[in-house]
């Protein structure tokens, strides 16, 4: 079997992770699971700042020292708004405010994997005022799920109420998309 | 001041009462990281913004109340002596990290000190709600609540797919930490917790000490919290760390049995010995007093000491430490004038019994 990241290597590690209460099977070669984050137990005495500094060296190695120093002089990625750089970020291990985590968005997949044991989304409270449609959009996802049970059920009588439901939320978000335009 | 006085006002009131499994679990927390959606963070943010948000949480918060918790003192961390720091900070009211930040460095306190925010810490806004004994769900439903009631004002910085945005990647999410300190005296004793904290790591909840340093659990009092923040809902990583207290409040229990069917009368020695100790000792090194108070509080468990209240050993873990011993004395005292203090006023708490 070969490894479903590279797609070159063949997988070596094998396990099966569990995100958001979803089973999936990950088949991976070493160097895959290190680079992305896979190796989800650190061993005893981790510190989130050997985690961040191991994982960005290793990123650093593969590409060559040379070839890096030049590269990131020029092209670093840089905060618009705090102006901390990606190297500060690795070396201080802390971002500098809200924006970073969109600045850094690229990097951060692998970072979150190692220390939320294979997670990368959020998936819990959403603030009651600002969270907005967000609300509604939850709702409506659940609703959705519902939805394909019944169905896969044949209760299309309750299938039907719910789909009445879901029409009703989405005329909602779209009437509060309207207002927060306005 | 008398002791009942210095007493009265040391310890937090809410930590009197008696709450679910009180005998084994002393407390429920809730700690929620939140931040302003358009200011840097304050590892990072420019003077003038912290001191925005300080002004901010003085002017909006000053003597507010929300539900049971009333009357919020602001309290400006440059405004306190070091004894005064350090007493927050054994009350677990403040962080030390925070003690360490001085300017727009600040925290928000009700007058129960169930709830307490801390303003311009690693994050621009820290609450934390305690509870007595085991009620880790009704610490969380009264988190949430409490967390709308402050975002009316407050734009927090939330990303739909990341959830609520932290200095630091360990928080991001829910922002949330969950724990409960618990007292195990048996588990320590049969050493069966060196076998078991391995095991609730791999679950991803972080056991450690309260008191003393490391991972060294001084008088036996263990806290245990989720590490993970992303991915999972708050009520799931609330009901994931419950099942594990539950087991461990299970198997606390069977070793207390295990131990008093096994060899009762060495226990009662063993506890009467401590009892001993905190009554009749005149110079008493912290480590040794939270041992002897941890084998009294369990003592009172067992039902060999019926004379004495079981939060003796919360109250006195919480007085005898080195802050509290020098507010207490008014003046800062050696390590030596700390233990003998520290024996005095032991003596003294076990006579108020009486
Ligand atoms: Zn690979
Ligand atoms: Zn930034």
């Amino acid at each position: 079997m070969e490894c479903q990241e590279c797609q070159k290597r063949p997988a070596t590690l094998h396990f099966t992770q569990v995100i958001n209460g979803n089973k999936t099977e990950v088949h991976v070669c070493e160097v895959c699971a290190k680079e992305k984050g896979y190796m989800t137990y650190p061993e005893e005495g981790y510190s989130l700042h050997h985690l961040l500094s191991g994982l960005f060296n290793f990123d650093s190695s593969q590409m060559g020292s040379q070839q890096e120093s030049s590269f990131t002089k020029k092209d670093e990625l840089q905060c618009p708004k705090c102006e901390m750089t990606l190297s500060e970020f690795k070396r201080v291990g802390k971002f500098g405010c809200a924006e970073c985590y969109h600045t850094f968005a690229g990097r951060l997949d692998p970072i979150f994997r190692r220390v939320h044991s294979g997670n990368t989304k959020h998936h819990g409270k959403i603030p009651k005022r600002k969270g907005g449609n967000l609300h509604l959009k939850k709702q409506v996802q659940e609703y959705k799920a519902n939805l394909q049970q019944l169905i896969a059920d044949e209760a299309f009588e309750e299938a039907a109420k719910i789909r009445d439901k879901i029409k009703e939320l989405q005329a909602e978000m779209k009437d509060k998309e309207a207002g927060d335009n306005s | 001041m008398t002791l009942q006085q210095f007493m009265n006002e040391a310890i937090s009131p809410w930590m009197r009462e008696d709450g679910p499994d009180s005998d084994i679990v002393l407390s429920s927390r809730i700690r929620l990281a939140r931040n302003f959606a358009q200011v840097s963070f304050p590892i990072i943010a420019e003077e003038a913004d912290l001191n925005r948000i300080h002004q901010f949480f003085e002017q909006e918060y000053t003597h507010a109340s929300f539900q049971d918790y009333k009357d919020f003192e602001f309290i400006p961390i440059e405004d306190l002596s070091p004894i005064e720091k350090r007493v927050l900070v054994e009350k677990h009211l403040i962080s030390p990290h925070l003690a360490e930040k001085s300017k727009y460095a600040a925290s928000l306190i009700s007058k129960n000190e169930q709830v307490s925010v801390m303003i311009n810490e690693e994050d621009h806004i820290r609450m934390q709600l305690y509870f007595p004994g085991f009620q880790l769900n009704k610490a969380l439903e009264k988190a949430f609540e409490f967390d709308d009631w402050l975002e009316e004002k407050v734009d927090y910085a939330f990303d739909e797919s990341r959830g609520y945005l932290t200095s630091c990647p360990t928080n991001v999410g829910t922002g949330m930490r969950a724990s409960v300190m618990m007292h195990l005296p048996a588990l320590t004793m049969t050493q069966q917790i060196n076998r078991m904290i391995p095991a609730i790591n791999q679950l991803g909840l972080v056991v450690r000490g309260i008191y003393g340093e490391g991972s060294d659990a001084v008088g036996n009092i263990f806290q245990i919290s989720n590490q993970i923040t992303l991915g999972k809902s708050e009520s799931d990583i609330v009901e994931d760390l419950e099942s594990v207290v539950r087991q461990l409040i299970d198997h606390e229990r069977k070793a207390r049995q295990r131990l008093m069917d096994q060899s009762s009368t060495r226990m009662e020695d063993h506890i009467y010995r401590s009892y001993g100790i905190l009554k009749y000792s005149r110079i008493i090194e912290s480590k040794e007093a939270a041992k002897c108070l941890s084998n009294v509080r369990l003592g009172i468990d067992l039902g060999f000491i019926d004379d004495i209240k079981r939060n003796i050993l919360n109250e006195l873990m919480v007085l005898t430490q080195p802050g509290f011993l020098q507010q207490y004395a008014k003046k800062s005292l050696t390590s030596n004038e700390r233990d003998i203090l520290r024996a005095s006023l032991i003596r003294e708490r076990i006579q108020l019994e009486k």
